[in-house]
């Protein structure tokens, strides 16, 4: 029978590419993990035609939009102004009924709407103030970001909502905190709300804004010309509105004798998970992937097995997606897929490499070259720095993903790219090495 | 149960038990099972008492007590004594003992020794039909199915770690391995002919399949028939293919030859059944299971025998093979197939000699194969009139890689093959694991003549 009231809820599949096959003595298993969310009822078209929504049909949900007030942003003044329009933006995206802030962030955090501790609940009306409240936002101060998401998380728990959710706008370094503060604040807020952070211009740090949204299980990017602000405000926005269910794990279950080596997103974008386990039970653990609206996603799971006799097999990994309780127990979502083992004499079949498992293993090595191509070279280290981007352009081309091979091609001139020779630009526009900096991580998924 | 000996610990998995445990709480083992007591001796003292005077003849062996070192107690076996007559006399030397009762069925499904107690090739010894040194897996008791044993009812342990449970996907709980699948050894005994299927020591999944039958000629003789089929690895869902291959092929027999057809068309229409249920099979949809490197139609190789009362018929197509082994073994063997297979090409057209060709890597190429990818299916079937009694052993390349030659194989089949089909093909099966079981194996044996209805069960 149909079950009407959990019509919101997505229907989660689990598919597992591998090649099962190891020789004698093998112990390493690899899989890609595709979790796929589908078929979460209106909530999809309630973003595309609002007008056929009615309130309290989707999820109940809570957003805060930071934006950077810092004296900074008044330098061009045009950055300030682009703010101003891309939060309203993205406030006139917001579906009625959602639960919604504006923090407005210098070296400390203040509420600009609705202001009192409290959320505002989205209609006419209080778009309408809100945006008018934008109005007032003026630049001045410094920039301590820890203050704004601690701001937002107290704002955002005020009410009793399904999904949580922030948008962070910056435009310069974290200078009036220490690291350890910002890190302190992440810390208390992983887990309690989802944050997509943006960087505006050129003047802020890379690594500080993805360190946020992959801490916060969020997007992170770059909008060098702040006139591209309005637009991308609107569709994070959108993608926020879509998501329909929040705090999934991945929940891994292993064997006794079994150690696992990595779990990572490996698509969209990477996004090492190992470090973050929390233990749900004997010899499983949970994996944090965030909220999920009508997506898929792959994680990459490597484990090592106990070696056993040829003919043997056995169950490496099971993987299945839960929500985690505060009482400790877990909503299971139902699907699961299983990771396997079979030690065989056949060598054709223990030696190939599973199609996925190559892809993103190039595309994980692909994002690592990068980073590691940028450190050297702004360390001043040209020939590692050629070295690491060269590889980086030769894997962007093998793997097909062209918007990564775009993005190199405007910081080395490509002589070669199926060999990875390159040459490093003598002049590369900051906004370019940046934009890759923060892409690097993007993967494509295999071409079926 | 009053007369069970105390041991500290499980035989089996040195589970410490405690007193009046009739199965380990920790495998289930059946500890009834480990003391072979005579029937006609109750109430044996185990702790090194004198024999109770008055039965001459009869020298107990001393079996020293338990010393709660985890060590149990040795175990009395029919063996440790001297056989004697119904008077209690010595019996005359070289008087086979009395078997009290068949040999007991090899456990089924346990992996690492799949058929203890069968893995002999030679006459039986009288100790390795009382009490097979190497019991692995008992099988539940159907007894006491609703007795409160330590898992709960319903659970099954894992057969590698013994500590786990099993759950619905079939993995250890605990230690995540598979557990044995019921196709990793099946026996079937069915009355003048038998067959045994194992999954080898060194494949992961049996892909072997065989079925056995035995019908009415319209004239009221008796046809027997043996199918057996082998599963080609490199194709998509082989274990499948050759299950609907054999079961086909043997309806279409059991179908055919009671209406009179002749054995060998009937062999003939078989073989084409059999290949039509392999073909459908590629309509079907993979299981997520199949996402491995091959995707290719399902696909087996097939030998099937019909034996009549002076009739041998084989059908063949693929590698698996028919012998003939007769009774008389001065009288010589024979190969009753022709592989469809590179070495066996190579040696017709006189390219290499057989043991060139059989040492190439590509030997176990084979040419035809039933399946939707065959490119055309080629029907083999021979008939013979042989002139003495003897067996058809029909079998997949699994065992003829440990016999190839017909005087190897006739050199492993047991003189008394015919009255005892189903212990011969263990036997053949034994030598197949004792050899290495690189490959899955599956053993038929047919007597010739077929017996009369009634007659030849052993």
């Amino acid at each position: 029978m149909a079950n009407f009231s959990k019509s919101n809820v997505p229907q989660f599949s689990v598919d597992v590419y591998q090649n099962e096959y190891l020789p004698e003595g093998g112990r390493e298993v690899n899989a890609i993990v595709t979790v796929t969310a589908t078929g979460g009822g209106t909530v999809g078209s309630a973003v595309a035609a609002p007008h056929l929504y009615s309130p309290g049909q989707g999820p109940s949900a809570a957003v805060a939009i930071m934006v950077d007030c810092s004296g900074s942003m008044d330098y061009p003044p045009t950055k300030m102004r682009n703010a101003r329009d891309a939060t309203a933006a993205a406030i006139d995206t917001l579906r009625d009924g959602v639960h919604f802030a504006v923090v407005g962030g210098t070296h400390v955090a203040k509420e600009v709407y609705p202001g009192g501790g409290r959320l505002a609940v989205a209609d006419a009306t209080t778009r309408d103030q809100a945006k008018q409240a934008l109005r007032r936002l003026s630049a001045g101060g410094g920039t301590a970001i820890g203050t704004w998401l601690r701001l937002a998380d107290r704002l955002l728990s005020s009410d009793d909502v399904a999904i949580r959710h922030g948008i962070l706008l910056t435009d310069g370094r974290n200078e009036h905190e220490s690291p350890e503060d910002l890190r302190a604040a992440l810390d208390a807020c992983a887990g309690r709300f989802t944050c997509d952070a943006r960087g505006v211009g050129t003047d802020w740090e890379v690594k500080e804004v993805t360190a946020i949204a992959s801490a916060l299980l969020g997007s992170a990017d770059i909008v060098a010309d702040p006139a591209g602000l309005a637009a991308d405000f609107t569709q994070m926005m959108e993608t926020a509105m879509g998501k329909e269910v929040a705090d999934v794990a991945l929940r891994v279950w292993t064997p006794v004798g079994t150690t696992i080596k990595f779990v990572k997103q490996v698509a969209p974008t990477v996004e090492e998970l190992t470090e973050r386990r929390t233990e749900a039970g004997p010899r499983a653990g949970d994996y944090p992937t965030g909220s999920w609206g009508d997506e898929s996603r792959d994680y990459h799971v490597c484990v090592e097995v106990p070696a056993a006799n040829l003919g043997q097999e056995m169950l490496a990994a099971r993987v299945s997606l839960v929500i985690p309780q505060p009482d400790g127990t877990a909503q299971n979502l139902g699907a699961q897929g299983l990771v396997r083992a079979v030690w065989t004499d056949d060598m054709v079949a223990s030696t190939s490499i599973n199609p996925q498992v190559a892809h993103y293993t190039g595309q994980a090595e692909l994002a690592q070259a990068i980073q590691q191509g940028l450190d050297l070279r702004k360390s001043g280290d040209m020939d590692g720095a050629t070295a690491k981007l060269g590889r980086a352009v030769q894997l962007a081309s093998a793997s097909g993903n062209a918007d990564t091979a775009k993005l190199l091609a405007k910081v080395v001139d490509v002589v070669d790219a199926a060999a990875g020779t390159v040459r490093l630009k003598a002049k590369v526009a900051e906004a370019d090495e940046m934009t890759l900096e923060t892409r690097s991580t993007k993967t494509v998924r295999v071409k079926k | 149960m009053s007369q069970m000996p105390q041991l500290s610990a499980c035989p089996s998995c040195e589970w410490p038990l405690e007193s009046g445990d009739r199965f380990c709480g920790a495998c289930g083992y059946d500890l009834s099972a480990v003391p072979v007591r005579p029937d006609d001796n109750p109430t044996i003292a185990m702790n090194g008492s004198p024999p109770p005077p008055g039965v001459p003849g009869m020298g107990w062996p001393v079996a020293p007590a338990p010393d709660g070192s985890g060590t149990p107690a040795a175990a009395h076996r029919p063996t440790d004594l001297q056989s004697t007559d119904s008077g209690g006399h010595d019996l005359p030397p070289g008087t086979p003992p009395l078997p009290q009762s068949p040999p007991p069925p090899a456990p089924a499904g346990s992996p690492d020794s799949p058929a203890s107690g069968v893995r002999f090739d030679h006459p039986p010894q009288p100790d390795e039909y009382a009490l097979p040194d190497e019991y692995t897996l008992q099988a539940p008791d159907p007894r006491v199915a609703s007795a409160p044993p330590t898992p709960p009812e319903g659970t099954k342990v894992c057969v590698a770690c013994r500590a786990g449970r099993v759950d619905h996907d079939g993995y250890c709980e605990n230690c995540g391995h598979a557990q044995p699948r019921e196709r990793d050894h099946m026996e079937l005994d069915a009355g003048p002919v038998a067959a045994v299927s194992d999954r080898g020591l060194r494949h992961h999944r049996n892909e072997d399949a065989f079925a056995v039958g035995s019908g009415t000629l319209p004239d009221g003789r008796p046809a027997v028939l043996a199918i057996v089929c082998d599963g080609v690895s490199s194709a998509t869902r082989p274990d499948d293919a050759s299950m609907a291959a054999s079961r086909a092929a043997s309806e279409s027999l059991l179908a055919a030859l009671p209406r009179g057809a002749h054995p060998q068309q009937a062999m003939h229409d078989a073989i084409i059944a059999a290949s039509n249920a392999v073909n459908a099979l590629a309509g079907e949809p993979a299981t997520a299971r199949e996402q491995g490197p091959h995707q290719n139609a399902p696909a087996c190789t097939f030998v099937g025998a019909v034996v009549t009362a002076g009739l041998l018929v084989v059908g063949w197509v693929g590698d698996s093979r028919a012998y003939w082994v007769p009774v008389d073994r001065s009288s010589p063997p024979a190969r009753l197939t022709e592989d469809d297979s590179w070495a066996a090409q190579m040696v017709a057209a006189g390219l290499m000699n057989e043991a060139e060709a059989y040492a190439d890597e590509r030997a176990h190429a084979i040419t035809g194969w039933l399946g939707a990818d065959a490119y055309e299916l080629e029907p083999h079937t021979a008939s013979f009139k042989p002139d003495r009694p003897g067996v058809v052993v029909v079998c997949t390349d699994g065992l003829w890689n440990y016999a190839e030659a017909a005087e190897d194989m006739a050199d492993v089949v047991p003189l008394d093959a015919a009255a005892r089909p189903l212990h011969s093909a263990q036997v053949l099966v034994g030598h197949a694991l004792d050899g290495g079981g690189h490959d899955n194996v599956t053993v038929a044996v047919l007597p010739f003549p077929a017996p009369p209805m009634g007659a030849g069960s052993a």
